[in-house]
């Protein structure tokens, strides 16, 4: 805080209100960042431009066009942070507005926290003291969130995996410090060995942690949803509802593949990947022709299915038998034609199975905004009420995780240019203390601690 | 009967390590400083290990020499031996520490102190402190001799209500059988001071002609000898040294440490005091370690004109019997016969949040603190409080602001915000793992990060301030020069780089690149650097370490700028923490206890979390109560 550092975050309200996202960077390289990524048309560089002006051109990440955007130049000191800021106003929607705020923090932004840019705001001077509350109020909420998802996350097998490779971290560290304390009762010789071992260990754990991040890939590229039921259940017409003209499409999306994604829908920011449902859509019947196990096979990569049950017909064996089959899972059973006379209502579904059940009608449209909110919590745990936080949170874990790695990295690099041991130490504890950040918990004295515990020092 | 009554500017409370330095600081500095002992023959005692320095201790008598202090000249004149600690790993971790003829110690100090101007040596037990409306005045002896004073420095170590315990024995003494100071804990409690109680140890001193060193490593000196003090030039100090010997103890060593640990007063509950973990006794280490096979033990001279030696790593408090018993299971101690006892000690000190990190007290103006008396381990901690509360004592009655130096540019700033900042439960002892920029603070350039400050207090002279000046550019202009210079694939480099066992070059690189690599130093490609100036040896040490570390120096680097921000930003002494909405209620508790300087502290403050941080940073602005300055 009150640093300088140059942060960046998605400017724009809540995501998936289609048009123009909006990626803000603040503070000292914050234009220098923005040169890292955009090609002007003019060929001109940021830096070189007046401030308070526009550049069109584009974004480029490794050699790949991201988007084409305008970036509005602003130096300091008469800008809203008095620092200075580069907006880069991008148009390809949600996925290719995060992509872009990805190369920005790679291109050397932190992701800001919740609030930053206000905070900074306030606190040189650009905003008046009636602010001030309300930016204490934006600490505070940030104070309990931080609280509450710690929670979160400690029950998470993160977290679990994060102590673990943490252990290993302090472990070394503090015997290497031992000895360096006590030279006459610990030899290091030879420890190089071991300590590259342990490295790699933690350095391979920490990126399949890196690749593996449920919740981050479920935040950044969506929710994989199924969506499940019989053919007069009404689900193309819900895919048509979910697909509303109001509703942002985002079709063609880099890096995954046509094959098993057809489209991907922002429900009010949260995002849904709806798999290729051609074959349920061309089936007249999906628990004859399919069979329960192809459904199964078809749920089983997803994060959620929707199961659509039809109102005006009676509840079966089928029903039962899918719901049965994916009792484990992520599942919201969708009560659909509740506007036309029904022969089962939501209660009477509510018998037959504890997952949420929701009144909609894919015609009249009306239910859709329960869905999403059913959604929410059920993937966020109601926690959080605005998706551009968490996704926030996230690229900030993404980001110590990445940081970890690095340290590492240099860990080895040191011990490969054969610099002392002292100089481990440095990188050792800087990846300590990023991965103690994820779980909430910084350095204290973990490393005096646990040299005294595990060492027998001294006279 | 009328009772004696004296005025001084200052008036320092011990002649220990912390004492002497705070004596010497105020009475150089031309305040007329009163330094009170229960007995001038215990001046500079050293009534443990017989060694200055060691791992990171070295670095703080290091820091003690740069800001005018005389620790080090002290141990540079009575040393009988030297060694450089960690020679063979990283400049930030190399420490110092040579074996010291105590006598000689003592006497020397003794004489430094007895020939200070402005310095006078009183042998009398303070008993009482004079305060009023909040402000220290002076102090009483037992005698009822009334002592004026404008400033007053407790460095009382461990002599307050001090009891030596070994077995069932416990005698009411300070170390050694000195006079303990029995009056003084009482007129601290009643000004409001909290005491609280600690324990350390020492292991036997035994007759050296008893022991049988063939069944021992020997353990030599450096045969080249490096100084502690700037000042000293190290050829005048190379000279004969004395070894020390090292033995282990084994399972049966162990096996009587376990069969009598009912006897051990640790153990039986009679000791109350906390320990440290750092410098446990013996039976500590078989209990706490119980799969350690052995432990080491390193008999180490007590001077040249003494056969006691001591028995480093063996520090105890078990009962004589047990004590005979056990050492004699250790090779070489075969027949051993003990001059004096092991003991364990417990003595009163204070909680060190009490104070500023000035060293004066928050709650009482002109009172400072420094050494085991802040609970602190260790000559040179000790000393380096004395120092610094010395220098601080001085600057109150001058009416000029405290030194405070920070932890981003010395130990001694990372000891006394530690000790101010954390809650310490047991003797706190340095490490440098506990500097969190310890590549920046090398013992190497002590001088270079701390003689300016000496210098601007009066401690050290124009001459030697020229010199660190002068070393300070000669350094910046070589690093320069060799930045700037290239070699290309000349035979004479490729010739020097096959015989360094180091990739010949296919390009021209710059004379630092070949320094960086890490076969090669500065002095290693003098051959090929034709147009290098004559530089001296410190010189050209501290060339080649800024060379070869520099990225990871630069990364320290950054890392201390971060760390300032927050460290110039000073909350004002009267903030009122439950005032603030949006603290939570651990955060307003902690920072009322300590009420920290500035928000860089205050951030250290275990139990304070960086949302706290934000909260605070918030409020202080808006009421206006932050100045982004330097400290003063």
């Amino acid at each position: 805080m009150f640093t300088t550092d140059t942060i960046a975050a998605i400017s724009t309200g809540t995501m998936g209100s289609g048009g123009i996202g909006i990626i803000r960077i603040s503070g000292d390289e914050a234009i220098e960042v923005a040169d890292r990524l955009f090609r002007s048309v003019s060929g001109k560089k940021l830096a070189d431009c007046a401030s308070h002006t526009i550049h069109y051109g584009t974004i480029v990440k490794d050699g790949k066009v991201l988007d084409e955007v305008l970036v509005s130049v602003m130096k300091a000191p008469n800008t809203y942070t008095r620092e200075d800021i580069a907006e880069i106003n991008c148009h390809g929607g949600i996925l290719v507005t995060r992509k872009i705020l990805d190369a920005v923090i790679d291109a050397g932004a932190r992701p800001a926290e919740p609030g930053e840019f206000t905070k900074r705001a306030f606190l040189n001077g650009r905003i008046d003291l009636t602010q001030a509350e309300s930016v204490i109020d934006i600490i505070n909420s940030q104070n309990e969130y931080a609280l509450s998802s710690s929670v979160m996350q400690l029950r998470g097998k993160l977290s679990e995996e994060i102590t673990q490779i943490r252990e290993i971290i302090l472990d070394n560290t503090a015997f290497i410090e031992a000895a360096l304390d006590d030279p006459e009762h610990y030899e290091l010789d030879g420890y190089e060995d071991k300590l590259t071992k342990d490295v790699d260990k933690c350095v391979d754990k920490l990126v399949s942690l890196l690749k593996t991040s449920d919740n981050g890939r479920i935040l950044k590229d969506g929710i994989r949803t199924v969506i499940l039921g019989k053919t007069n259940a009404g689900k193309s017409s819900l895919l048509n509802a979910l697909a509303g003209e109001d509703r942002a499409i985002v079709t063609d999306i880099a890096g995954t593949t046509r094959d098993t994604l057809e489209e991907s829908i922002s429900l009010d920011g949260v995002i849904l990947n709806l798999t290729d449902t051609a074959g349920i859509r061309d089936t007249e019947d999906i628990v004859e022709k399919i069979g329960i196990e192809k459904a199964m096979k078809c749920a089983e990569n997803a994060d959620l299915i929707i199961y659509v049950a039809d109102a005006t017909r009676e509840f079966d064996d089928n029903d039962k038998k899918i719901l049965d089959f994916v009792r484990d899972r992520h599942v919201i059973v969708l009560l659909n034609k509740t506007d036309i006379e029904n022969v089962i209502s939501v209660e009477q579904m509510k018998k037959y199975t504890d997952f949420p059940v929701l009144a909609i009608s894919a015609r009249e449209q009306t239910g859709i905004r329960e869905l999403s909110e059913t959604i929410r919590k059920m993937f966020f745990a109601g926690q959080i009420s605005n998706n551009d936080q968490i996704y926030i949170t996230n690229a900030r874990h993404k980001n110590m995780l990445k940081e970890s790695i690095n340290s590492l990295k240099l860990v080895k690099e040191s011990i490969e240019n054969g610099m002392p041991e002292d100089c481990y130490t440095i990188d050792l504890l800087n990846a300590y203390e990023s991965l103690g950040k994820i779980i909430g918990q910084s350095v204290e004295d973990d490393l005096v601690n646990q040299i005294f515990s595990k060492f027998c020092m001294g006279k | 009967m009328k009772n004696v009554e004296e005025s001084y500017d200052v008036v320092v409370v011990g002649a220990g390590h912390a004492g002497c330095e705070a004596a010497l600081a105020c009475a150089r500095l031309g305040l007329e400083t009163i330094c009170f002992t229960v007995s001038i023959e215990s001046i500079a005692l050293m009534p443990c290990n017989p060694n200055i320095g060691g791992s990171s201790k070295g670095h703080l008598v290091r820091e003690i020499d740069a800001l005018g202090g005389e620790m080090g000249k002290n141990i540079d004149a009575t040393f009988i031996q030297s060694k450089m600690l960690n020679a063979s790993k990283g400049p930030a971790v190399h420490s110092l520490r040579a074996q010291a003829d105590k006598q000689d110690y003592s006497r020397r100090m003794r004489m430094v102190m007895e020939n200070t101007e402005h310095l006078h040596i009183r042998q009398a037990e303070v008993s009482e402190l004079i305060v009023n409306d909040g402000r220290v005045q002076g102090v009483k002896t037992y005698s009822g001799a009334v002592y004026h004073a404008k400033a007053v420095i407790l460095c009382t170590g461990t002599y307050l209500k001090a009891r030596c315990i070994y077995g069932d024995v416990s005698n009411y003494t300070g170390p050694n059988g000195l006079q303990a100071a029995n009056h003084l804990t009482e007129s601290l409690i009643a000004n409001g001071i909290s005491v609280r109680r600690f324990k350390t140890g020492t292991p036997a001193r035994v007759d050296k002609r008893s022991i049988d060193f063939s069944k021992m490593a020997e353990q030599k000196g450096d045969e080249k000898i490096v100084p502690f003090s700037f000042t000293t030039n190290p050829e005048d100090i190379q000279k004969e040294q004395v070894s020390c010997w090292l033995t282990y103890t084994n399972e049966k060593t162990h096996e009587i440490i376990r069969a009598n640990l009912d006897r051990s007063p640790l153990y039986s509950g009679v000791i109350h005091g906390t320990g440290p973990r750092y410098c446990p006794s013996i039976e500590d280490k078989v209990v706490r370690f119980a799969d350690k096979e052995r432990h080491q033990v390193f008999i180490e001279p007590e001077g040249n004109y003494t056969n006691e030696m001591y028995l480093g790593g063996m520090s105890s408090s078990l009962p004589e019997d047990v004590q005979y018993e056990m050492y004699r299971t250790v090779p070489g101690l075969e027949n051993v016969r003990i001059v004096r006892n092991a003991y364990a000690i417990e003595y009163d000190c204070i909680d060190p949040v009490q104070l500023k990190l000035s060293l004066e007290f928050k709650n009482i103006e002109g009172l400072f603190a420094g050494g085991q008396f802040n609970g602190s381990s260790g000559y040179e901690e000790a000393a380096s409080q004395g120092i610094i509360a010395g220098i601080n004592a001085a600057m109150k009655v001058l009416g000029k602001s405290p030194l405070i130096l920070k932890r981003s540019e010395s130990y001694i700033g990372v000891l006394i915000d530690d000790l101010v900042t954390k809650e310490n439960t047991e003797p706190y002892r340095m490490m440098t793992s506990r500097a969190e920029y310890r590549l920046l603070l090398r013992q190497d350039n002590a001088d270079l990060r701390l003689t300016h400050y000496g210098y601007e207090i009066g401690l050290i002279d124009e001459k030697r301030m020229n010199y660190v000046k002068y070393k300070e550019q000669a350094i910046n202009e070589e690093i320069e020069r060799l930045n700037n210079t290239f070699v290309g694939t000349s035979q004479n480099v490729q010739e020097l780089l096959e015989s360094k066992n180091s990739t010949l070059l296919t390009n021209g690189v710059t004379l630092a690149d070949l320094v960086r690599r890490p076969e090669l130093s500065y002095d290693d490609i003098e051959p090929i650097d034709k147009d290098r100036p004559e530089l001296s040896e410190d010189i050209r040490e501290q060339v080649n370490i800024n060379i070869k570390y520099a990225g990871y120096i630069e990364r320290q680097r950054r890392q201390v700028e971060h760390f300032k921000k927050l460290e110039n930003k000073k909350i004002q002494s009267d903030i009122d923490y439950k005032a603030i909405s949006g603290l939570r209620s651990e955060a307003v508790q902690k920072l009322d206890k300590f009420r920290p300087l500035n928000v860089g502290q205050a951030q250290r403050i275990s139990g304070v979390s960086p949302a706290d941080i934000s909260v605070l940073l918030v409020y202080m602005d808006s009421m206006k109560s932050v100045k982004n300055q330097p400290d003063d």
